[in-house]
């Protein structure tokens, strides 16, 4: 194991020479033509611990080296060591501005191993707090990707819309991000009365605060300047290096998970899947201000359709009975004691569910031995397949439209590193 | 791209089993998902055959996963799971590797897209992946010993702190002074 | 503050001693070091961000430069790999400096308890305070800077001074 030394701090860098980078800079850094910059993992601008080794030819980045894992926290290897619902908990803080898509992948992922039912109501709510969630990440991509172009004030109206989902968030579950809301089999409890007035207030504000905001960017001719031609993405590249969500959709492929292989009554909505054109930074932003109104859209029809009834599954093998019922019934008493003992197991066999973050494709490889703790759990995280395709999108760009490209492709250092 | 007729689709496990008879190791069907299991000598080939064939397609590279079954033998197995945009299906290809230190065949020259993952599964599992362009470590420090997802790799846990070892822990955790 | 400036009338003067007034400006704009690295930092934005604006202690700005700021707020799980780099930035603050860690995973690795995560940020830098929370509202935050606030105002100078100043 690394030993952190505190008396020479120093000397605890990278200690590489040049010659290790042999294969990945071009000779001309050999010679000392090129500069080699590191941009460090405390960097204002790339949103996370995320180190870039740079050659640059005066502004131009000739090749970028992505260094990651300077947020690896062993998720994975520490969910085999819990039981299924204890792991749970770690899955919010993977993808921390997304908690609870990625609760709905390991959710769906253990549905689909253990074959368990999930009531209408759940399901619905979960369409619904996905949705909001998404808002929540692109309202942060948006504050975030301004603030790094230089506009401030974005990131200040953006922060102030997300207090607002947030308050939703604290209403439903008590934590404002990490909520471990939803429970295999549905939801942890039911939502609360003040949920739909609440909801819909927030929702018939969001549409024309967004229209606001989109005027100071839009159509502004330095934002335009800024991102229009930079980072361009061709759509067979995009597929051929696995990216996904919308920074495929803004090259001009049309692929959504939840058009594709619709999860949890997605099949069930209507509402488009925006795409660009070109590739670029700009055609990416629009997608995602556009996707924020089609999930208005998907989370009013939502409202609509939420019917009463059960919240959470009836099988009793995985989901625990309400604590109303133990005072009458043995089975559930029994039940209660096991599920809380030892945690329930799952049949042996592996899957495979994905569900669509706002970055693109989020799965979730469950593979279990029959016990009471995964076996293996692996998440396809879309920030980890995004960074690698950086150094194909940022070559031959100035070090500033770098910064574009990066604020562009929405990555997120925990989902990146787990 | 897109073509005015739709393809036509093909079965996926028919196809690879006619094309390579002595590399299908067993099918499985389970919960709605195909599996192949094949020989890892063989990948490449099947990887640029699902990629290739018309009817076939597996253009997106979803996920390449790493999973160790210790103490059986064999010990480590690849699953790559492969997906169809046009035609909306997924494949899952798994490889199973015995030993302590497998080698395989990367397929970075057929999908781009598992470029890290196979770094990743170099990192925190040892498993080679010959022909990789870029072949070090990218999840744990540069100059770390061992495969932490490995199942006889520790934890690593710290013994937590509760009244009655408060003063042997207390004793032990490195603090810093200044 | 102990301001005594009855006894002189209007003319403007106030008396009291120099390590209040040093002490009192170092917390009226104590600027924090920009080290947000996982969940926590979004809170931190979200402490900065008008609705419960840190500003009103003179913080919203955060520098990214070490060299610049005097506070180091660790918002986030600080792994193996980050450790070094969390060291070399603690020790290109020029002092007076303080240091919170803000946030379960910085206080004692919080629900990692695993080979990947540094146990606690006080192994490795001395902490001056810790704010719990998974993440911690905003509110905690502020509660933990007032804390820090407090903490300085009973600082003596000599407490930063030293033989190479």
């Amino acid at each position: 194991m690394a030993q952190i030394e505190v008396d020479n701090p120093v000397e605890e860098t990278w200690q590489g020479t040049v010659e290790d980078l042999k294969g990945l800079v071009s000779p001309r850094a050999l010679t000392g033509e090129t500069m080699l910059l590191n941009m460090g993992p405390q960097h204002p601008s790339t949103h996370g611990v995320l180190r870039l080794l740079l050659e640059l030819d005066g502004e131009t980045v000739v090749n970028c080296i992505p260094d990651v894992g300077f947020l690896h926290t062993g998720i994975e290897k520490n969910m085999e060591a819990k039981t299924y619902i204890k792991a749970l908990v770690m899955t919010d803080r993977m993808d921390y501005l997304n908690p609870m898509g990625n609760n709905l992948a390991y959710c769906l992922a253990i549905e689909k191993l253990g074959e368990i039912d999930v009531p209408e109501r759940a399901m619905i709510a979960r369409v619904m707090l996905a949705e909001l969630t998404r808002i929540n990440s692109h309202l942060v991509w948006l504050g975030t990707h301004s603030l790094d172009l230089g506009g401030m004030a974005v990131m200040l109206y953006a922060f102030r819309e997300r207090e607002a989902i947030l308050d939703i968030f604290e209403l439903v579950s008590g934590q404002r991000m990490m909520t471990s809301y939803f429970r295999p089999g549905g939801l942890w409890r039911d939502l609360p009365d003040e949920f739909v007035p609440t909801l819909q207030a927030f929702l018939n504000d969001f549409p024309n605060k967004l229209r606001d905001y989109e005027t100071l960017l839009t159509n502004n001719p330095l934002w335009i300047d800024r991102t229009q031609g930079i980072g361009v993405l061709s759509p067979q590249d995009a597929i051929a290096m696995g990216c996904s969500g919308p920074t495929m959709r803004g090259s001009g492929v049309n692929f959504d998970m939840r058009k594709a292989q619709p999860y949890s009554c997605y099949e069930e909505f209507d509402f488009d899947v925006p795409t660009g054109e070109h590739g670029d930074v700009y055609d990416r932003f629009l997608v995602r201000v556009r996707e924020m109104y089609e999930s208005v859209r998907i989370i009013n029809q939502a409202l609509k359709r939420l019917p009463k009834g059960p919240f959470i599954s009836n099988n009793r093998k995985y989901v625990p009975p309400p604590r109303a019922e133990l005072g009458t019934s043995m089975e559930a008493v029994i039940h209660h004691f096991k599920l809380w003992t030892e945690g329930f197991k799952l049949p042996e066999g592996e899957v495979y569910a994905a569900v669509e973050s706002p970055r693109g494709e989020l799965g979730c490889y469950l593979s279990s031995d029959g016990g009471t703790h995964p076996h293996r759990v692996h998440f396809r995280t879309p920030s980890f397949i995004l960074i690698s395709a950086l150094s194909k999108l940022a070559k031959g760009y100035m070090l500033a439209d770098l910064v574009a490209i990066i604020g562009s492709t929405d990555i997120v250092l925990g989902d990146c590193d787990r | 791209m897109q073509t005015a007729t739709p393809p036509v689709l093909k079965d996926p496990v028919v196809q690879i089993r006619g094309a390579f008879p002595d590399a299908v190791q067993d099918v499985i069907e389970f919960r709605g998902e195909t599996t192949v299991v094949v020989d890892p000598a063989h990948i490449v080939e099947i990887c640029r055959f699902c990629r290739d064939t018309e009817g076939l397609e597996f253009n997106l590279f979803s996920d390449m996963t790493c999973v160790d079954y210790y103490p059986n033998d064999p010990r480590f197995a690849l699953c790559y799971h492969l997906y169809a945009m046009f035609d909306n299906r997924r494949l899952r290809l798994k490889v199973y590797l015995a030993g302590d230190e497998p080698h395989i065949e990367s397929v970075t020259s057929v999908y781009p897209a598992v470029n890290w993952q196979e770094r990743e599964a170099f990192d925190l599992m040892g498993i080679m992946f010959d022909g990789h362009p870029d072949m070090r470590r990218i999840l744990m420090p540069r100059d770390w010993v061992g495969h932490p997802l490995r199942k006889d790799y520790p934890l690593g846990y710290e013994t937590v702190q509760f009244t009655f070892n408060y003063d042997e822990i207390q004793r032990q955790k490195p603090m810093a002074q200044q | 503050m102990g301001i005594v400036s009855s006894k002189l009338g209007n003319m403007g003067v106030v008396t009291t001693s120099l390590e209040t007034m040093v002490n009192f400006g170092r917390t009226g704009a104590m600027w924090p070091m920009l080290f947000g690295l996982a969940c926590c930092a979004i809170e931190m934005i979200s402490a900065e961000s008008p609705h419960y604006d840190m500003s009103r202690f003179g913080m919203e700005l955060m520098r990214a430069s070490p060299r610049q700021s005097d506070l180091m707020i660790v918002a986030g799980r600080v792994s193996r790999k980050m450790a070094p780099v969390l060291r070399q930035l603690y020790d290109q603050m020029p002092n007076p400096k303080w240091v919170l860690a803000m946030g379960d995973c910085a206080s004692c690795s919080g629900v990692f308890n695993n080979y990947a995560v540094v146990q606690g940020v006080d192994e490795i830098v001395p902490v001056n305070v810790y704010v719990a929370g998974c993440p911690p509202r905003p509110e905690q935050l502020i509660h933990g800077i007032m804390t820090l606030h407090e903490k300085v105002r009973g600082e003596h100078m000599s407490d930063w001074a030293s033989p190479r100043d």
